[in-house]
């Protein structure tokens, strides 16, 4: 019965076909460790927030007048209303912590090289989309940090020579941020930006599965045809359209392995998950900003504004910079440096296990600039601030000129010809 | 059917012109889609210019009124005021209010029509938040200046005629708004003198 289904199936739409290319039969390095939980746990986190997001939009009213009351009657009166607005909140930055760190496994181990530059400009874009969304969705509550939140960020279209003044007040449209700005944002929050979003993920997997993973070691698994005598190739099936042109060498299907492997992590996950969403919704004002716990008011700006965590790092570079032109392009500079990384870097070792002590040197470097960043920009901007925030661009900014130019002749180890397990 | 050998040249012609009309068509489309998004017709009308009455203000005291959505301050100065206000060009971006961030009428060194009264758009030109009104006590943030605004944003810092400081992040002085005074006790914020 169930077989004659899915053969109906089958001779209709390619059903056991994709199944097979993309888990069943999909061959994934053997030697992925804990870094390679971060790609399936923001598609969890992406399931969470659009099912948590159709719902709360059951409840809530996009205008100016009824946006702050809707929250707190979703909060308050609403059969719990409040826990899904927390798993849609704290999915939020449960989503950049996520993508962060699913990022730095790319710029660990090298994944962004050849020829995996398109799989991560897909990832950038999904980045530069969640970055919008997240933006947009924090004007929907309409507290006092949503609307100067938005105020700070849109007036940066305004530092735009000539054009940025009618940009704005297109953006907005209205002379301040009101009503017409908030529907507008709620629009594009529910419907286009998850469409385009989802589109994204799609186009990042497909190009995933063209090229394969890589995995810690940067080395390929795919070896030329004919090159890997038969015992020591893995003892399972995968599918011929990996087959036919290489020889597949140490590596497992995705399905079962792997999805057994990433229900551990998801596990996991779940724990902190819910520690926050059941003790700590708020995350110590980080996750939601006591400010925006009054109702937005054009004529009262909070003592100190600040963005959500996830946005810090580059708000503290906008921040150092005295200049508002300039300090808006650093700001979008560090977001596309981070998108051409796969040609700034000239290296031809993927991995950090095989480069050298100067490379991993950089990536601390990196790290400790855009935590420190991070948290800089939590952080009201008095002169000790603003000269740590210069300081910390410049190394931000310096990570990348320095991967320039040692990454063509970099003094790398050898790199095994296959992976280690 | 026939069977008439192919035109290339009419194939390719009939091609592009499709294109080309079809792609105007496309551009055409996109513009009741992006013309929506600038300000409705209702939101235009709520930009209408606002009275305020002066009489009763105190030496010192801001009157904020609301002006496009936006904050719009009118302080009375006191003479105190009007004093800080020499002695330190040197320290300020703009002091002669040469950019354009104020009528011709209050391009003056106290960047108002009546010294007395200053008429600004409370809006920090860094970011958009609106500074704090410091009547005095500005020393804490300004060496030597009594009086003026503060922005808790990002620190920057403006005099009593709004003129911003060197060293801040805004750019600019505070947008002085059109405004003219209708009789000695009140003051049109949004329109000039003679207009409409």
């Amino acid at each position: 019965m169930a077989n004659k289904f899915i053969q109906w199936m089958d001779e209709r739409i390619p059903m056991t076909k994709t199944w097979n290319i993309h888990l069943a039969q999909y061959p994934a390095p053997k030697n992925f460790n804990m870094w390679y939980i971060f790609g399936v746990l923001a598609m969890l986190v992406l399931v969470n927030q659009i099912l948590t997001g159709v719902w709360l939009t059951m409840n809530y009213v996009p205008s100016a007048e009824g946006a702050f009351a809707s929250v707190e009657y979703i909060m308050r009166d609403v059969e719990y209303g409040w826990l899904l607005r927390y798993m849609h909140s704290t999915g939020a930055s449960a989503f950049f912590v996520v993508v962060y760190l699913h990022m730095f496994r790319g710029m660990m181990y090298g994944s962004y090289q050849k020829p995996r530059e398109l799989l991560w400009l897909f990832g950038m874009f999904i980045f530069l989309v969640l970055m919008a969304e997240a933006f947009m969705g924090y004007l929907l509550p309409w507290g006092q940090m949503s609307y100067w939140g938005a105020q700070v960020i849109i007036s940066l279209f305004g530092a735009i020579p000539v054009i940025g003044d009618d940009l704005t007040l297109w953006i907005r449209g209205d002379y301040v941020i009101s009503g017409a700005t908030l529907n507008r944002f709620f629009a594009l929050h529910v419907i286009a930006l998850p469409l385009v979003l989802v589109i994204l993920v799609f186009l990042h997997i497909i190009a995933l599965h063209e090229v394969g993973s890589n995995n810690p070691d940067g080395v390929a698994i795919k070896k030329p045809k004919g090159s890997v005598p038969d015992e020591e190739k893995p003892k399972f099936k995968f599918h011929e359209r990996f087959t036919k042109k290489y020889d597949i060498v140490d590596a497992i299907p995705f399905y079962p392995y792997y999805i057994v492997k990433d229900l551990i992590g998801i596990g996991i996950f779940l724990f902190f998950f819910c520690y926050v969403i059941f003790f700590n919704p708020e995350m110590g004002g980080f996750f939601l900003e006591p400010p925006n716990f009054e109702p937005a008011n054009p004529l009262k700006t909070p003592q100190h504004i600040a963005p959500v965590w996830y946005f810090t790092p580059f708000y503290a570079i906008l921040r150092a910079v005295p200049d508002k032109l300039l300090g808006v392009i650093l700001m979008f500079a560090a977001i596309v440096l981070l998108a051409l990384l796969p040609w700034i870097d000239r290296g031809k070792v993927r991995s950090i296990r095989y480069r050298s002590m100067f490379h991993k040197l950089n990536l601390v470097n990196f790290v400790i600039s855009f935590v420190v960043l991070g948290y800089l920009g939590t952080q009201p901007a008095t002169p000790v601030a603003t000269l740590f925030a210069q300081i910390f661009t410049f190394l931000y900014f310096a990570f990348f000129v320095f991967l320039f130019f040692y990454s063509r002749r970099e003094k790398t180890k050898p790199v095994p010809e296959r992976v280690t397990s | 059917m026939s069977n008439a050998p192919v035109d290339k040249g009419r194939r390719r012609f009939l091609t592009v012109a499709t294109g080309v009309v079809g792609g105007a068509g496309a551009v055409a489309v996109a513009v009741p889609f992006i013309a929506s998004w600038n300000p409705s017709a209702r939101a235009k009308n709520a930009g209408a210019p606002v009275e305020v009455n002066i009489a009763k203000a105190e030496p010192g005291q801001m009157i904020r009124v609301k002006w496009r959505g936006k904050p719009v301050w009118v302080v009375r100065r006191t003479p105190e005021m009007l004093k800080e206000l020499d002695g330190i060009a040197d320290r300020l971006r703009d002091p002669d209010s040469q950019e354009p961030q104020q009528p011709s009428y209050a391009a003056n060194k106290y960047r108002a029509i009546k010294e007395e009264f200053f008429v600004a758009v409370g809006i920090c030109t860094h970011l958009g938040c609106s500074p704090t009104y410091y009547q005095s006590g500005m020393g804490e943030h300004v060496e030597g200046v009594a009086s003026g605004f503060f922005c808790p944003c990002h620190g920057s810092k403006f005099d009593i005629a709004g003129r911003v400081f060197q060293s801040v992040p805004a750019p600019l002085n505070l947008v002085v708004p059109p405004h003219y005074y209708v009789d000695d006790n009140t003051i049109l914020v949004g329109e000039e003198k003679g207009q409409a």
